[in-house]
């Protein structure tokens, strides 16, 4: 169900995008109004949300700790993944938000005769994700190529090294194909393993398969259909300028391209996508495993009822003095409770 | 064992489906099955910790008695802790359903339920919040993978959220760290706003607060209790063992979790600290007071929690000791670790703890001013301030499970690790895969360690047992040791279901085992009053 809403979800912008611009000519709408509004509401909605977390304060010092703490002078300690101090959680986030590490922890855990449990090899997913995150970053980047004028040097790096195997004309960019590949990957493990069809949400179906039409018609556009590039640089510098204007003649595969990307930008704060931003938030990642050494202070703890010492001897006080324990008040107050006790009975 | 329901037996149980239903998770109604959940709280232990909704009630039954305006408590206690815990929050938004932590939770791999996926087992809730606190939830419904908060699906959160360990297991695995503990531990609170609580987890909190321990021990039989094993102590070795009990003007204050006061064989690890403290000559005492390092409270709510923990800095302070010493135990830890200053602290009445012995400077607790037993006798060792004969371990083959709180909330592995070896003379390790940071749990963590839910227990713990058979088989180990009072009350039920030739011991009774203490006599006999290997003849001769 799922994948069927999502994929008819983003076949009807697809739908929409092109008649809007083949039948209605509403080229302004879909290359200038609405990606202006789809970045805005991006950005906006992004901070507002970054924010929402950040508000939210950390009670307790919950990171999980994936190796061994410092604590005496000779055990050799785990400093990326049990972190003591700042450095060690700016290299472990780091790792974690480049290399994906915790991802690339990933076991297969298998049932056996006998019955025996086996953990395999299983690297897909982390190399999936890992393949369609940087593709889909270098993609994002290279398109710096359309919004600056002059290029900067980066980004004609980035083309180039990207576009290094020189196949046709022009050269073929590895990472539209990487991201495509990814993204399909993506999808057909959704589908196929019965588990993650199982957990899987529209939410889940919706942006791969709308980042899936972005990368096909971004494929589509610059190696097949060969949209007029000079218009298609015009639009975008003047977006970029805050001076747009619409150059006749630019095809509609272009505006459904433009259209399906706006898309994603304004769906983004309100989706899960939003675990770009909050995996730098993640208590249990970003925390130095030292609330032993440091004491970390909980901004709404409050006071809370308790059982004292006082109460405890008075309730045991007699069993406590004939086992030879050490008491607070001795004799006279227990006398007096003796009396009380005796005069209860009478 | 459990009542009414029979646990099945191994060959039957580990015959599990992985396939997930064919009707979708959230058409899919719980099933309370027997042997898989625990009994609900009795009234007489909410009202002694002064708890909303006491009553009689049964987890099977239909009606659990709520109040009635249950849902608006329930969503008003999600909206008070969404804008309190930033992780409650953020694991609500974040995650994208890949699917990693799905087969390393030990209760999905023991059960193959869905429900049991962390993933899924965090979606039941996800879902709730998508409908009352997300614009898409409340527009879009079940496209955005909303629902409504029903009485079966607060009967759904029930049954799940107590059949998670909260053994973090999941937050090693998940890309965003994502941890299913802390929303198991936000569940579990907002069933304490209804009163539904286990019967398992309340007794205890309520002993706890009243008592000072789990068991409800009173200070009289904790005496009694240490003195029996001093006794016991003293047959093996001849020699006399006098711990003092509340002793103001201690260096030191020991606090252990109860289970090691009672019931085997937490005893035997109990015997390995006061033999190893007395041959130190260690100036140190216990409490009957703060007698529980262990707590029950945590997996009710943090409010109880650190009602509960309040005793330990308390009686550190009333009595005026230096610092505290922790012995082996596993939740205990972790909030000793990450929790226990924050909810007390400044602990600045005390000393940065240092090793009277060694003099070493314990800089990893200058401030909660807490050491834990491993750090302690691993340094003791490490300075050769012991003497040890590890072939008094020689009938023993050992390997060492780590528990999940102390690895995954602290990341204690080698100072056990290093202990072991200078104890025994043969230990194996699990698995890469199944210690660590990546160990199993035992399967009956975070207060499931209960008669009744018997099959739920073997389930979990059976990627436990796997790896420990797994060890058995290779190289014939029969002790798996660890650091854990859960462990050591749980995993003998474990062992002697999957594993039956292995037994169960704390990393002190290996050492009270081997310590050579100045005076004993010629020892015949291990902890637990069996022959030592080779003085078996000897035995025979007395008899």
């Amino acid at each position: 169900m799922g994948a069927m809403v999502s994929l008819v979800a983003v076949l009807v912008l697809i739908l929409i995008a092109y008649v809007g611009v083949k039948v209605l000519s509403l080229q302004a709408l879909f290359g200038v109004f609405i990606p202006y509004l789809a970045v805005l509401t991006f950005f906006v909605g992004f901070i507002l949300r970054i924010l929402k977390w950040a508000r939210v304060p950390v009670p307790f010092h919950i990171p999980t700790t994936c190796g061994q703490q410092k604590s005496l002078p000779w055990i050799h300690y785990s400093r990326i993944e049990s972190p003591a101090g700042t450095w060690g959680v700016v290299v472990r986030m780091a790792m974690e938000v480049l290399l994906f590490r915790s991802l690339f922890r990933n076991l297969k855990t298998e049932l056996h005769d006998g019955p025996k449990l086996a953990y395999g090899w299983e690297k897909w997913l982390w190399l999936g994700g890992f393949v369609f995150h940087w593709s889909f970053l270098i993609v994002l980047l290279r398109h710096l190529r359309f919004f600056t004028q002059p290029v900067p040097g980066f980004v004609k790096i980035m083309d180039a090294v990207d576009g290094f195997l020189q196949i046709g004309s022009p050269h073929l960019l590895m990472t539209g194909v990487t991201l495509l590949a990814a993204v399909t990957y993506l999808l057909i493990r959704r589908f196929y393993i019965p588990q993650v069809r199982y957990i899987s949400l529209p939410a889940d179906y919706f942006p791969l398969f709308l980042i899936f039409g972005i990368a096909s018609t971004g494929i589509l556009m610059r190696y097949f259909l060969k949209v007029d590039i000079i218009k298609v640089k015009e639009l975008t510098l003047g977006l970029a300028s805050l001076s747009p204007k619409v150059p006749d003649g630019i095809g509609a595969i272009f505006y459904v391209h433009i259209f399906l990307i706006s898309t994603l930008f304004a769906y983004f704060p309100f989706s899960k996508l939003v675990h770009l931003g909050g995996v730098f938030l993640s208590p249990t990642r970003n925390l130095a495993n030292n609330s032993r050494m440091k004491r970390h202070v909980n901004p709404w703890n409050y006071p809370v009822k308790v059982h004292t010492y006082e109460e405890y001897e008075e309730e045991f006080r007699d069993k406590m003095k004939m086992a030879g324990i050490p008491v607070e008040k001795d004799e006279p107050e227990t006398a007096e409770a003796d009396s009380e006790e005796s005069e209860g009975k009478e | 064992m459990a009542k009414g329901a029979k646990t099945p037996k191994p060959e039957e149980l580990s015959k599990i489906d992985y396939s997930p239903p064919k009707t979708r998770w959230m058409e899919t109604p719980v099933e309370f099955k027997p042997g898989t959940f625990c009994y609900g709280a009795r009234p007489k232990y909410l009202e002694e910790v002064d708890f909303p909704n006491p009553r009689e009630w049964a987890s099977a039954d239909e009606d659990w008695k709520l109040p009635e305006n249950w849902k608006e408590i329930v969503l008003e206690g999600m909206k008070d802790r969404l804008g309190k815990y930033r992780s409650f929050q953020l694991f609500m938004d974040i995650c994208v359903r890949c699917g990693a932590c799905a087969d390393k939770c030990h209760f999905y791999i023991g059960s193959g339920d869905p429900k049991n996926m962390p993933v899924l087992r965090a979606e039941l809730m996800r879902s709730v919040y998508r409908k009352y606190f997300t614009s898409g939830g409340k527009l879009l419904g079940k496209y955005a993978g909303a629902r409504e908060l029903t009485y079966e699906v607060f009967k759904e959160w029930w049954y799940y959220y107590y059949q998670c360990t909260e053994c973090r297991r999941c937050s090693v695995f998940c890309p965003y760290g994502i941890d299913q503990a802390e929303i198991t531990i936000m569940g579990r609170e907002l069933f304490n706003l209804l009163g539904c609580n286990t019967d398992w987890i309340a007794g205890p909190v309520a002993n706890c607060y009243h008592k000072g321990n789990h068991l409800g021990l009173e200070p009289h039989t904790i005496q009694s209790n240490i003195e029996m094993m001093c006794d016991d102590i003293e047959e093996i070795t001849g020699i006399r063992i006098e711990p003092s009990f509340n002793r103001k003007g201690a260096e030191i204050l020991f606090v252990t979790p109860s289970g090691d006061l009672f019931g085997l064989p937490g005893v035997y690890t109990c015997m390995g600290y006061l033999m190893l403290f007395h041959e130190l000559g260690l100036d140190y005492t216990w409490s009957t007071y703060a007698s529980e390092g262990g707590n029950f409270g945590f997996f009710t709510s943090n409010e109880m929690a650190k009602r509960l923990h309040y005793k330990i800095y308390a009686e550190a302070k009333r009595l005026g000791v230096k610092y505290i010493i922790g012995g082996e135990c596993g939740h205990m830890w972790r909030l000793i670790h990450q929790y226990l200053d924050t909810w007390h602290g400044p602990a600045d009445f005390m000393e940065v703890p240092r090793s009277p012995i060694t003099g070493t400077v314990f800089e990893n607790a200058k401030a909660t001013k807490m050491v834990h037993v491993t750090e302690f006798t691993a340094d003791l060792i490490r300075h050769g301030k012991l003497k040890l004969d590890p072939s008094r371990n020689d009938h023993l083959k050992i390997t060492f499970h780590d528990s999940c709180n102390t690895s995954r909330g602290m990341g204690i592995f080698e100072e056990p690790r290093y202990i072991i070896q200078n104890v025994v003379n043969h230990f194996y390790e699990m698995p890469e895969d199944t210690i660590r940071e990546k160990t199993f749990c035992c399967g009956s963590g975070s207060g499931l360690n209960a008669g009744e839910n018997m099959e739920l227990r073997m389930r979990g713990g059976f990627p436990r047992a796997n790896a420990v058979r797994h060890v058995h088989e290779k190289y014939g180990v029969n002790m798996l040791a660890n650091i854990c009072a859960i462990d050591r009350a749980a995993l003998p039920t474990l062992m002697q279901y999957w594993v039956p030739e292995v037994d169960v011991c704390g990393v002190h009774e290996l050492v009270g085992n081997a310590l050579v203490m100045t005076g004993e006599t010629e020892r015949t006999m291990d902890l637990r009053l069996e022959p030592l290997p080779g003085k078996e003849d000897t035995e025979e001769e007395d008899e």
